[in-house]
């Protein structure tokens, strides 16, 4: 009833966890039936281990959050070598998040990742607003993004999906290059550049000063973008972005999401990707729908 | 095994005009908590505050199944903690992080420890003198604040080891700071220190120039609680650590980075 397919990949429902807010899954797994989920995005993976940014990279706003980690991780040899050997035995879509500072790095941690039989996809971060090098720069501009998605494609041979930042003037128009490229799937949005300050010491509470905003707070934009986009292109879209309730979810697949990511929320219910499940089976239920995308883009 | 849980608030006690405490029950079977570790209150019903909370056990009751937090109002997420009355939910995810190592003593080598805690740092502090109290280790408690009323529940102690205050006004104790009170400067096995960081990093800088082994608990903003959003993290010899899964207690061997830089 609500499997779904995204390019190759068949997930047992269109729920998945976003990158940086489910470590490698093994943190959740006192939680959540890791198996259950339609698959689950990792942390951002570099071609060396970064440090990511200093402390504090972190602020609460309302019904929100700024981060500013910078990519925080061990490196791709280290995931290759360690972490998916104590995660590859999961029955379930494991995606690896894609980042770097040049398109050299990209194809260098795309080629080792396409290595791993039991990784079937990756998510190429060109989008991540707390690097200084790379990350958004080549989100932001057509072309760019366009140039690391076709090297990267000659390189990597599975599912490839690109995630997207908000923080441009046309969504559309990055989505449609990297289309073009041969990306095989978008996800959006990353989290939206924000900034904010501690009047009481008169300095921002990020050690970066900016961050990127995530939660509840940036839901509508989101929603807004995946419906522009999935209007636009022929290859399907992930949507996150604030989804914290089956609602939620809804919201995004009727917009034309195939398939969602839960990111923020699970810092505050660490179960809430089986809550959304059992509410979209729910959904289905009560609206005598067989097949979750007959309302997968009705809008 | 870590879990997500409503306990009920069994009883609320106001600590002077800064602090309170509750007393959480289960009601069911509760995990096994650590000294050290600690839990992620849901604030409910505000848009301003959407994360937990993380908060240290102040004590553990195994046998009746409750907890009990000690909580310094400093914000909108504790002022609405606040307003919590008997009979009220209160979900948390617990038991949370890395907590204080517990070396046991034997017949011919008994421990000496010293427990330094200041402000609500004194929290974890009395759950830790207990179990080592409950394995024959002998416990100082040295408790610092700026007055009296800013050191609650020190009375608490006194079943558990030899209790020493230090107050900067000296409206009780030894009139200064924690590490000016005589009995800091004696000899111990072992040093645990919780409180305000500026605190905390003159304790573990004498703990390291005298070779005692110390270990320090760290607070941190956090998000996620589990070591997956990497906010929380904190400087160690070894790089980045995160504060709610490495710590919130570190040794001090790992941290010559974090207590040497003022």
């Amino acid at each position: 009833m609500l499997s779904v397919k995204i390019h190759n990949l068949s997930l047992k429902n269109p729920v998945m966890t976003a990158s940086g807010t489910f470590g490698y899954g093994e943190e959740f797994a006192d939680f959540v039936d890791l198996e259950r989920l339609g698959g689950f995005i990792v942390k951002g993976t570099t071609g060396s281990h970064r440090e990511g940014n200093p402390y504090p990279r972190m602020a609460e706003t309302p019904s929100g959050m700024l981060n500013a980690v910078g990519l925080q991780n061990g490196g791709v040899e280290k995931f290759c070598h360690e972490v998916y050997h104590r995660i590859k035995h999961l029955d379930t879509n494991i995606i690896v998040n894609v980042s770097g500072s040049s398109i050299e790095e990209y194809c260098d941690v795309a080629s080792q990742i396409d290595e791993l039989e039991k990784i079937p996809a990756i998510e190429l971060n060109i989008s991540c607003p707390n690097v200084k090098k790379g990350g958004m720069g080549f989100g932001t501009n057509p072309d760019m993004a366009a140039q690391v998605v076709s090297e990267v494609r000659k390189v990597y041979h599975k599912t490839l999906i690109v995630k997207l930042t908000p923080n441009v003037t046309s969504i559309v128009d990055i989505a449609k290059a990297v289309e073009a490229a041969g990306a095989d799937s978008v996800s959006l949005i990353n989290t939206m550049l924000g900034m904010a300050i501690d009047v009481e010491k008169r300095r921002p509470y990020l050690s970066t000063i900016t961050g990127g905003l995530s939660g509840p707070a940036v839901k509508p934009v989101a929603v807004r973008m995946v419906w522009q986009v999935a209007h636009a292109v022929q290859i399907p879209v992930i949507g996150l972005g604030g989804i914290a309730s089956a609602n939620d979810a809804l919201e995004f697949l009727m917009a034309g999401a195939k398939a969602i990511q839960v990111g923020t929320a699970n810092f505050i219910d660490p179960a809430i990707t089986m809550k959304i499940i059992d509410g979209l089976e729910d959904y289905c239920n009560r609206h005598g729908i067989k097949d979750i995308n007959e309302i997968i883009g009705i809008i | 095994m870590k879990e997500i849980h409503d306990f009920k608030v069994l009883e609320r006690r106001q600590l002077g005009s800064r602090y309170f405490s509750l007393v959480l029950e289960h009601g069911g079977k509760m995990q096994p908590v650590a000294p050290g570790q600690f839990v992620e209150v849901l604030v409910e019903g505000s848009r301003q505050v959407m994360l937990r909370r993380p908060i240290s056990v102040h004590d553990v009751d195994e046998q009746h199944g409750t907890m009990t937090l000690l909580i310094q109002i400093v914000g909108n997420g504790t002022r609405r903690l606040a307003a919590l009355q008997p009979g009220d939910r209160l979900n948390m995810v617990y038991p949370l992080g890395h907590g204080f190592s517990l070396p046991l003593p034997t017949p011919h080598s008994p421990l000496s420890t010293l427990l330094v805690g200041g402000g609500a740092g004194i929290a974890p502090l009395l759950h830790l003198s207990k179990v080592l109290k409950a394995k024959g280790v002998d416990c100082t408690i040295l408790l610092g604040g700026r007055t009296a009323e800013l050191i609650p529940v020190r009375d608490e102690f006194q079943p558990f080891g030899r209790l020493c205050i230090a107050t900067d006004d000296g409206s009780l104790g030894h009139k200064g700071l924690v590490v000016e009170h005589p009995a800091f400067s004696e000899r111990y096995d072992m040093i645990y220190t919780c409180g305000p960081t500026p605190m905390m990093k003159a304790v573990a800088r004498s703990a390291a120039q005298r070779g005692i082994r110390c270990e320090v608990s760290l607070e941190n903003m956090m998000a996620c609680g589990v070591g997956a959003c990497l906010c929380c993290v904190t400087d160690t010899n070894q790089g980045h650590r995160c504060v709610c899964k490495d710590g919130p207690v570190f040794d001090i061997s790992t941290m010559r980075k974090w207590y040497e830089n003022a």
